[in-house]
């Protein structure tokens, strides 16, 4: 009889044991089974999995949940202020983690620290530019940003992706403007140029419409692709590309953290060092809803020389160099980026 | 009143209750609490509880939202018409052609489509409409036109993926308006002189009228109200008010303003069913 009790406690103990679950509020290429079952199966723990587009869902899904429901947060790296604002990182251990090897540029420091403390760590990167089709068109005549909205060649060959921040960064740099200094002031400069560009466009396009509309041929040109559109393209259809133009291209970067109210912040740790480690890292920038570069450098050390070449590792220095970070406007003017946005899909 | 009368309207209290209280609950407070919310405001990356008509004002002010309504109200008439006069034919065929064992495999065809994800369904139509895709080469490989139609991310494809799904809908309701016309009303008609055309236009088609009104009333509320459609197919060419909406939510996390082109989406939906009153009511005379 004391048998089978000790064995039906071990055995409600494992079952306990091997519920305690991570909920996770990330970016969908963390959905891949294959970056999250290895970390499950290591410590015997569930990983549940919120995924969000835009920082602006992600603020309204945690405003409405209660303090502790949320463990991990994915978040958009020039958000990561917000979210300190808001209270909704804790400190990180970085004594325990690889910051040593994370890609100097895309480190974002200024954003992600506050007070001695780190809130938040770039865990990948990569760039809002052009992605097109070879076979119908050549880099050399994407060079020129400004073609794409004031030159009729373009007309129902493009696809905009549909996210305001790195688009409009984008034609702020094809107007000559630094996306760090975007203002109210530029912002009809701005619209004219996006009516333009929707003059132009067949459609405007989310994550997965922006791979269908280029992978079926329904256009030619993706106005804020990059290699997380068509990296996973390249073994099917290499005839997919992307390039940066000659005024450049905006980067984007997500960034990892744990929420201050989290009741397992030592797993929720656990969880940002393996997606931080070089085994995670390339299983994120492989990942099954779009690859882009890993922030960890010795992340090249896993990938294999196709998915590297796929993600052009070696031309990096070259491309960071190139690129201007997202913009980060405030409260107000994010309203109005977003009224003129709103403006140009009506239009 | 007398103590049974008393008894008799508790017992009807009590059994009405459970049902008042749902709708308080799961309208009634969730309205009011919406309606308030429509009057405060976001300003910068705050809400702000002051009490105004800033919500509405902005809505009415700024063409590419108000344009949002309008687009909306002309996509869902257009659907809503579109959608009754493909399904009516279709319904009076299985009730009046196919043989009555029969009637059910053929509304289980019929509504077939049905069994798959709205998500999917209007994702597969993308592949239908795209400009390589199996409607484009069907007709160029039949010598029709030369060049690719331009469907896909218009206005057209919403339309199409919307009246996909709604004729299913009314082909039901008008379905099951038509079974339950008594034979002997057209018989008599036909009696007293009456050709097919003017039995149907004044006999059938006036006594299956409520079908019609329910069918296109429900068409016209969830059309009016949905995103996903417009979103996948029309590819963003122009916005409609829900898609507006989840940009107030998704985006600028504005729920004040969410909130208020929300009660703009009841007020007009409260008007469609004002004007289909009289078609709606549950007990006829």
């Amino acid at each position: 009889m004391r048998t089978i009790l000790l064995a039906t406690v071990a055995a409600v103990a494992a079952s306990a044991a091997q519920a305690e679950e991570l909920n996770a509020l990330v970016w969908c290429d963390h959905t891949d089974p294959a970056l999250i079952e290895p970390f499950e199966k290591a410590h015997g723990v569930k990983v549940n999995l919120k995924e969000y587009e835009g920082t602006g869902t992600a603020l309204s899904i945690v405003e409405q949940s209660r303090p502790g429901d949320w463990d991990v947060f994915v978040i958009d790296g020039i958000d990561v202020p917000r979210a300190i604002d808001a209270g909704l990182l804790a400190p990180l251990p970085v004594a325990e983690l690889p910051m040593a090897d994370i890609f100097p540029e895309v480190v974002l420091e200024g954003f992600q620290s506050r007070d001695g403390n780190t809130y938040a760590v770039t865990e990948k990167f990569g760039y809002n530019t052009i992605s097109y089709n070879k076979e119908k068109i050549s880099a050399e005549e994407l060079s020129e940003m400004q073609a794409l909205w004031s030159s009729d060649e373009f007309a129902g060959r493009i696809a905009i992706y549909d996210y305001y921040l790195p688009v409009m960064g984008m034609v702020a740099m094809g107007l000559g403007k630094q996306t760090a200094d975007i203002g109210e002031g530029d912002l009809p400069a701005i619209r004219d140029a996006l009516f333009g560009l929707k003059k132009n466009a067949r459609s405007v396009v989310d994550v997965v419409s922006s791979q269908t509309a280029l992978a079926t041929g329904e256009v030619d040109i993706l106005v804020g692709g990059g290699e997380w559109v068509t990296a996973i393209l390249a073994a099917d259809q290499p005839e997919l590309d992307w390039m940066i133009p000659d005024q450049g291209a905006v980067r984007w970067s997500q960034s990892i953290g744990v929420f201050a109210d989290s009741e397992r912040k030592d797993l929720a740790v656990e969880f940002v060092k393996y997606i931080l480690s070089p085994e995670g890292q390339a299983r994120l920038a492989t990942s099954s809803c779009y690859w882009a570069m890993p922030a960890n450098a010795k992340a090249g050390e896993v990938l294999t020389d196709q998915q590297k070449a796929a993600l052009r590792w070696d031309d990096q220095p070259d491309y960071l160099k190139r690129a201007q970070l997202y913009p980060a406007p405030d409260g107000d003017l994010d309203a109005a980026m977003q009224d003129a946005w709103t403006e140009m899909l009506q239009h | 009143m007398t103590t049974p009368e008393r008894a008799e309207r508790r017992r009807a209290w009590a059994a009405v209750a459970p049902a008042l209280l749902w709708t308080l609950a799961f309208f009634v407070v969730p309205f009011a609490m919406m309606a308030a919310m429509s009057l405060w405001q976001r300003q910068g990356r705050e809400v702000v509880r002051v009490w105004d008509l800033s919500n509405y004002q902005d809505f009415l002010s700024k063409p590419h939202l108000l344009g949002a309504l309008w687009n909306s109200i002309e996509i869902t008439v257009l659907v809503t018409v579109i959608s009754v006069v493909l399904a009516y034919p279709l319904a009076w065929i299985i009730a009046e052609r196919v043989p009555r064992h029969l009637q059910r495999l053929a509304l289980a065809l019929a509504v077939l489509p049905f069994w798959t994800s709205y998500v999917v369904r209007s994702y597969a139509w993308t592949l239908v409409l795209a400009k390589n895709g199996v409607l484009n080469q069907a007709l160029i490989g039949a010598g029709l036109i030369a060049e690719p139609l331009e469907i896909s991310a218009t206005r057209g494809a919403t339309v199409t993926g919307f009246v996909h799904f709604f004729v299913m809908l009314l082909t039901l309701t008008i379905y099951a308006n038509l079974v339950q016309l008594p034979a002997n009303y057209r018989r008599a008609a036909a009696d007293l002189g009456a050709g097919p055309l003017a039995v149907f236009w004044h006999v059938t088609l006036p006594l299956t009228l409520p079908g019609i009104m329910v069918g296109a009333f429900l068409t016209f509320v969830l059309c009016i109200g949905d995103y996903i459609t417009p979103q996948i197919l029309g590819g963003n060419s122009e916005l409609v008010l829900p898609q507006v909406i989840m940009l107030q939510l998704g985006r600028g996390a504005d729920l004040p303003m969410a909130a208020a082109l929300s009660i703009v989406l009841m007020t007009v939906v409260t008007a469609a069913w004002l004007a289909c009153a009289r078609w709606l009511r549950l007990e006829r005379a």
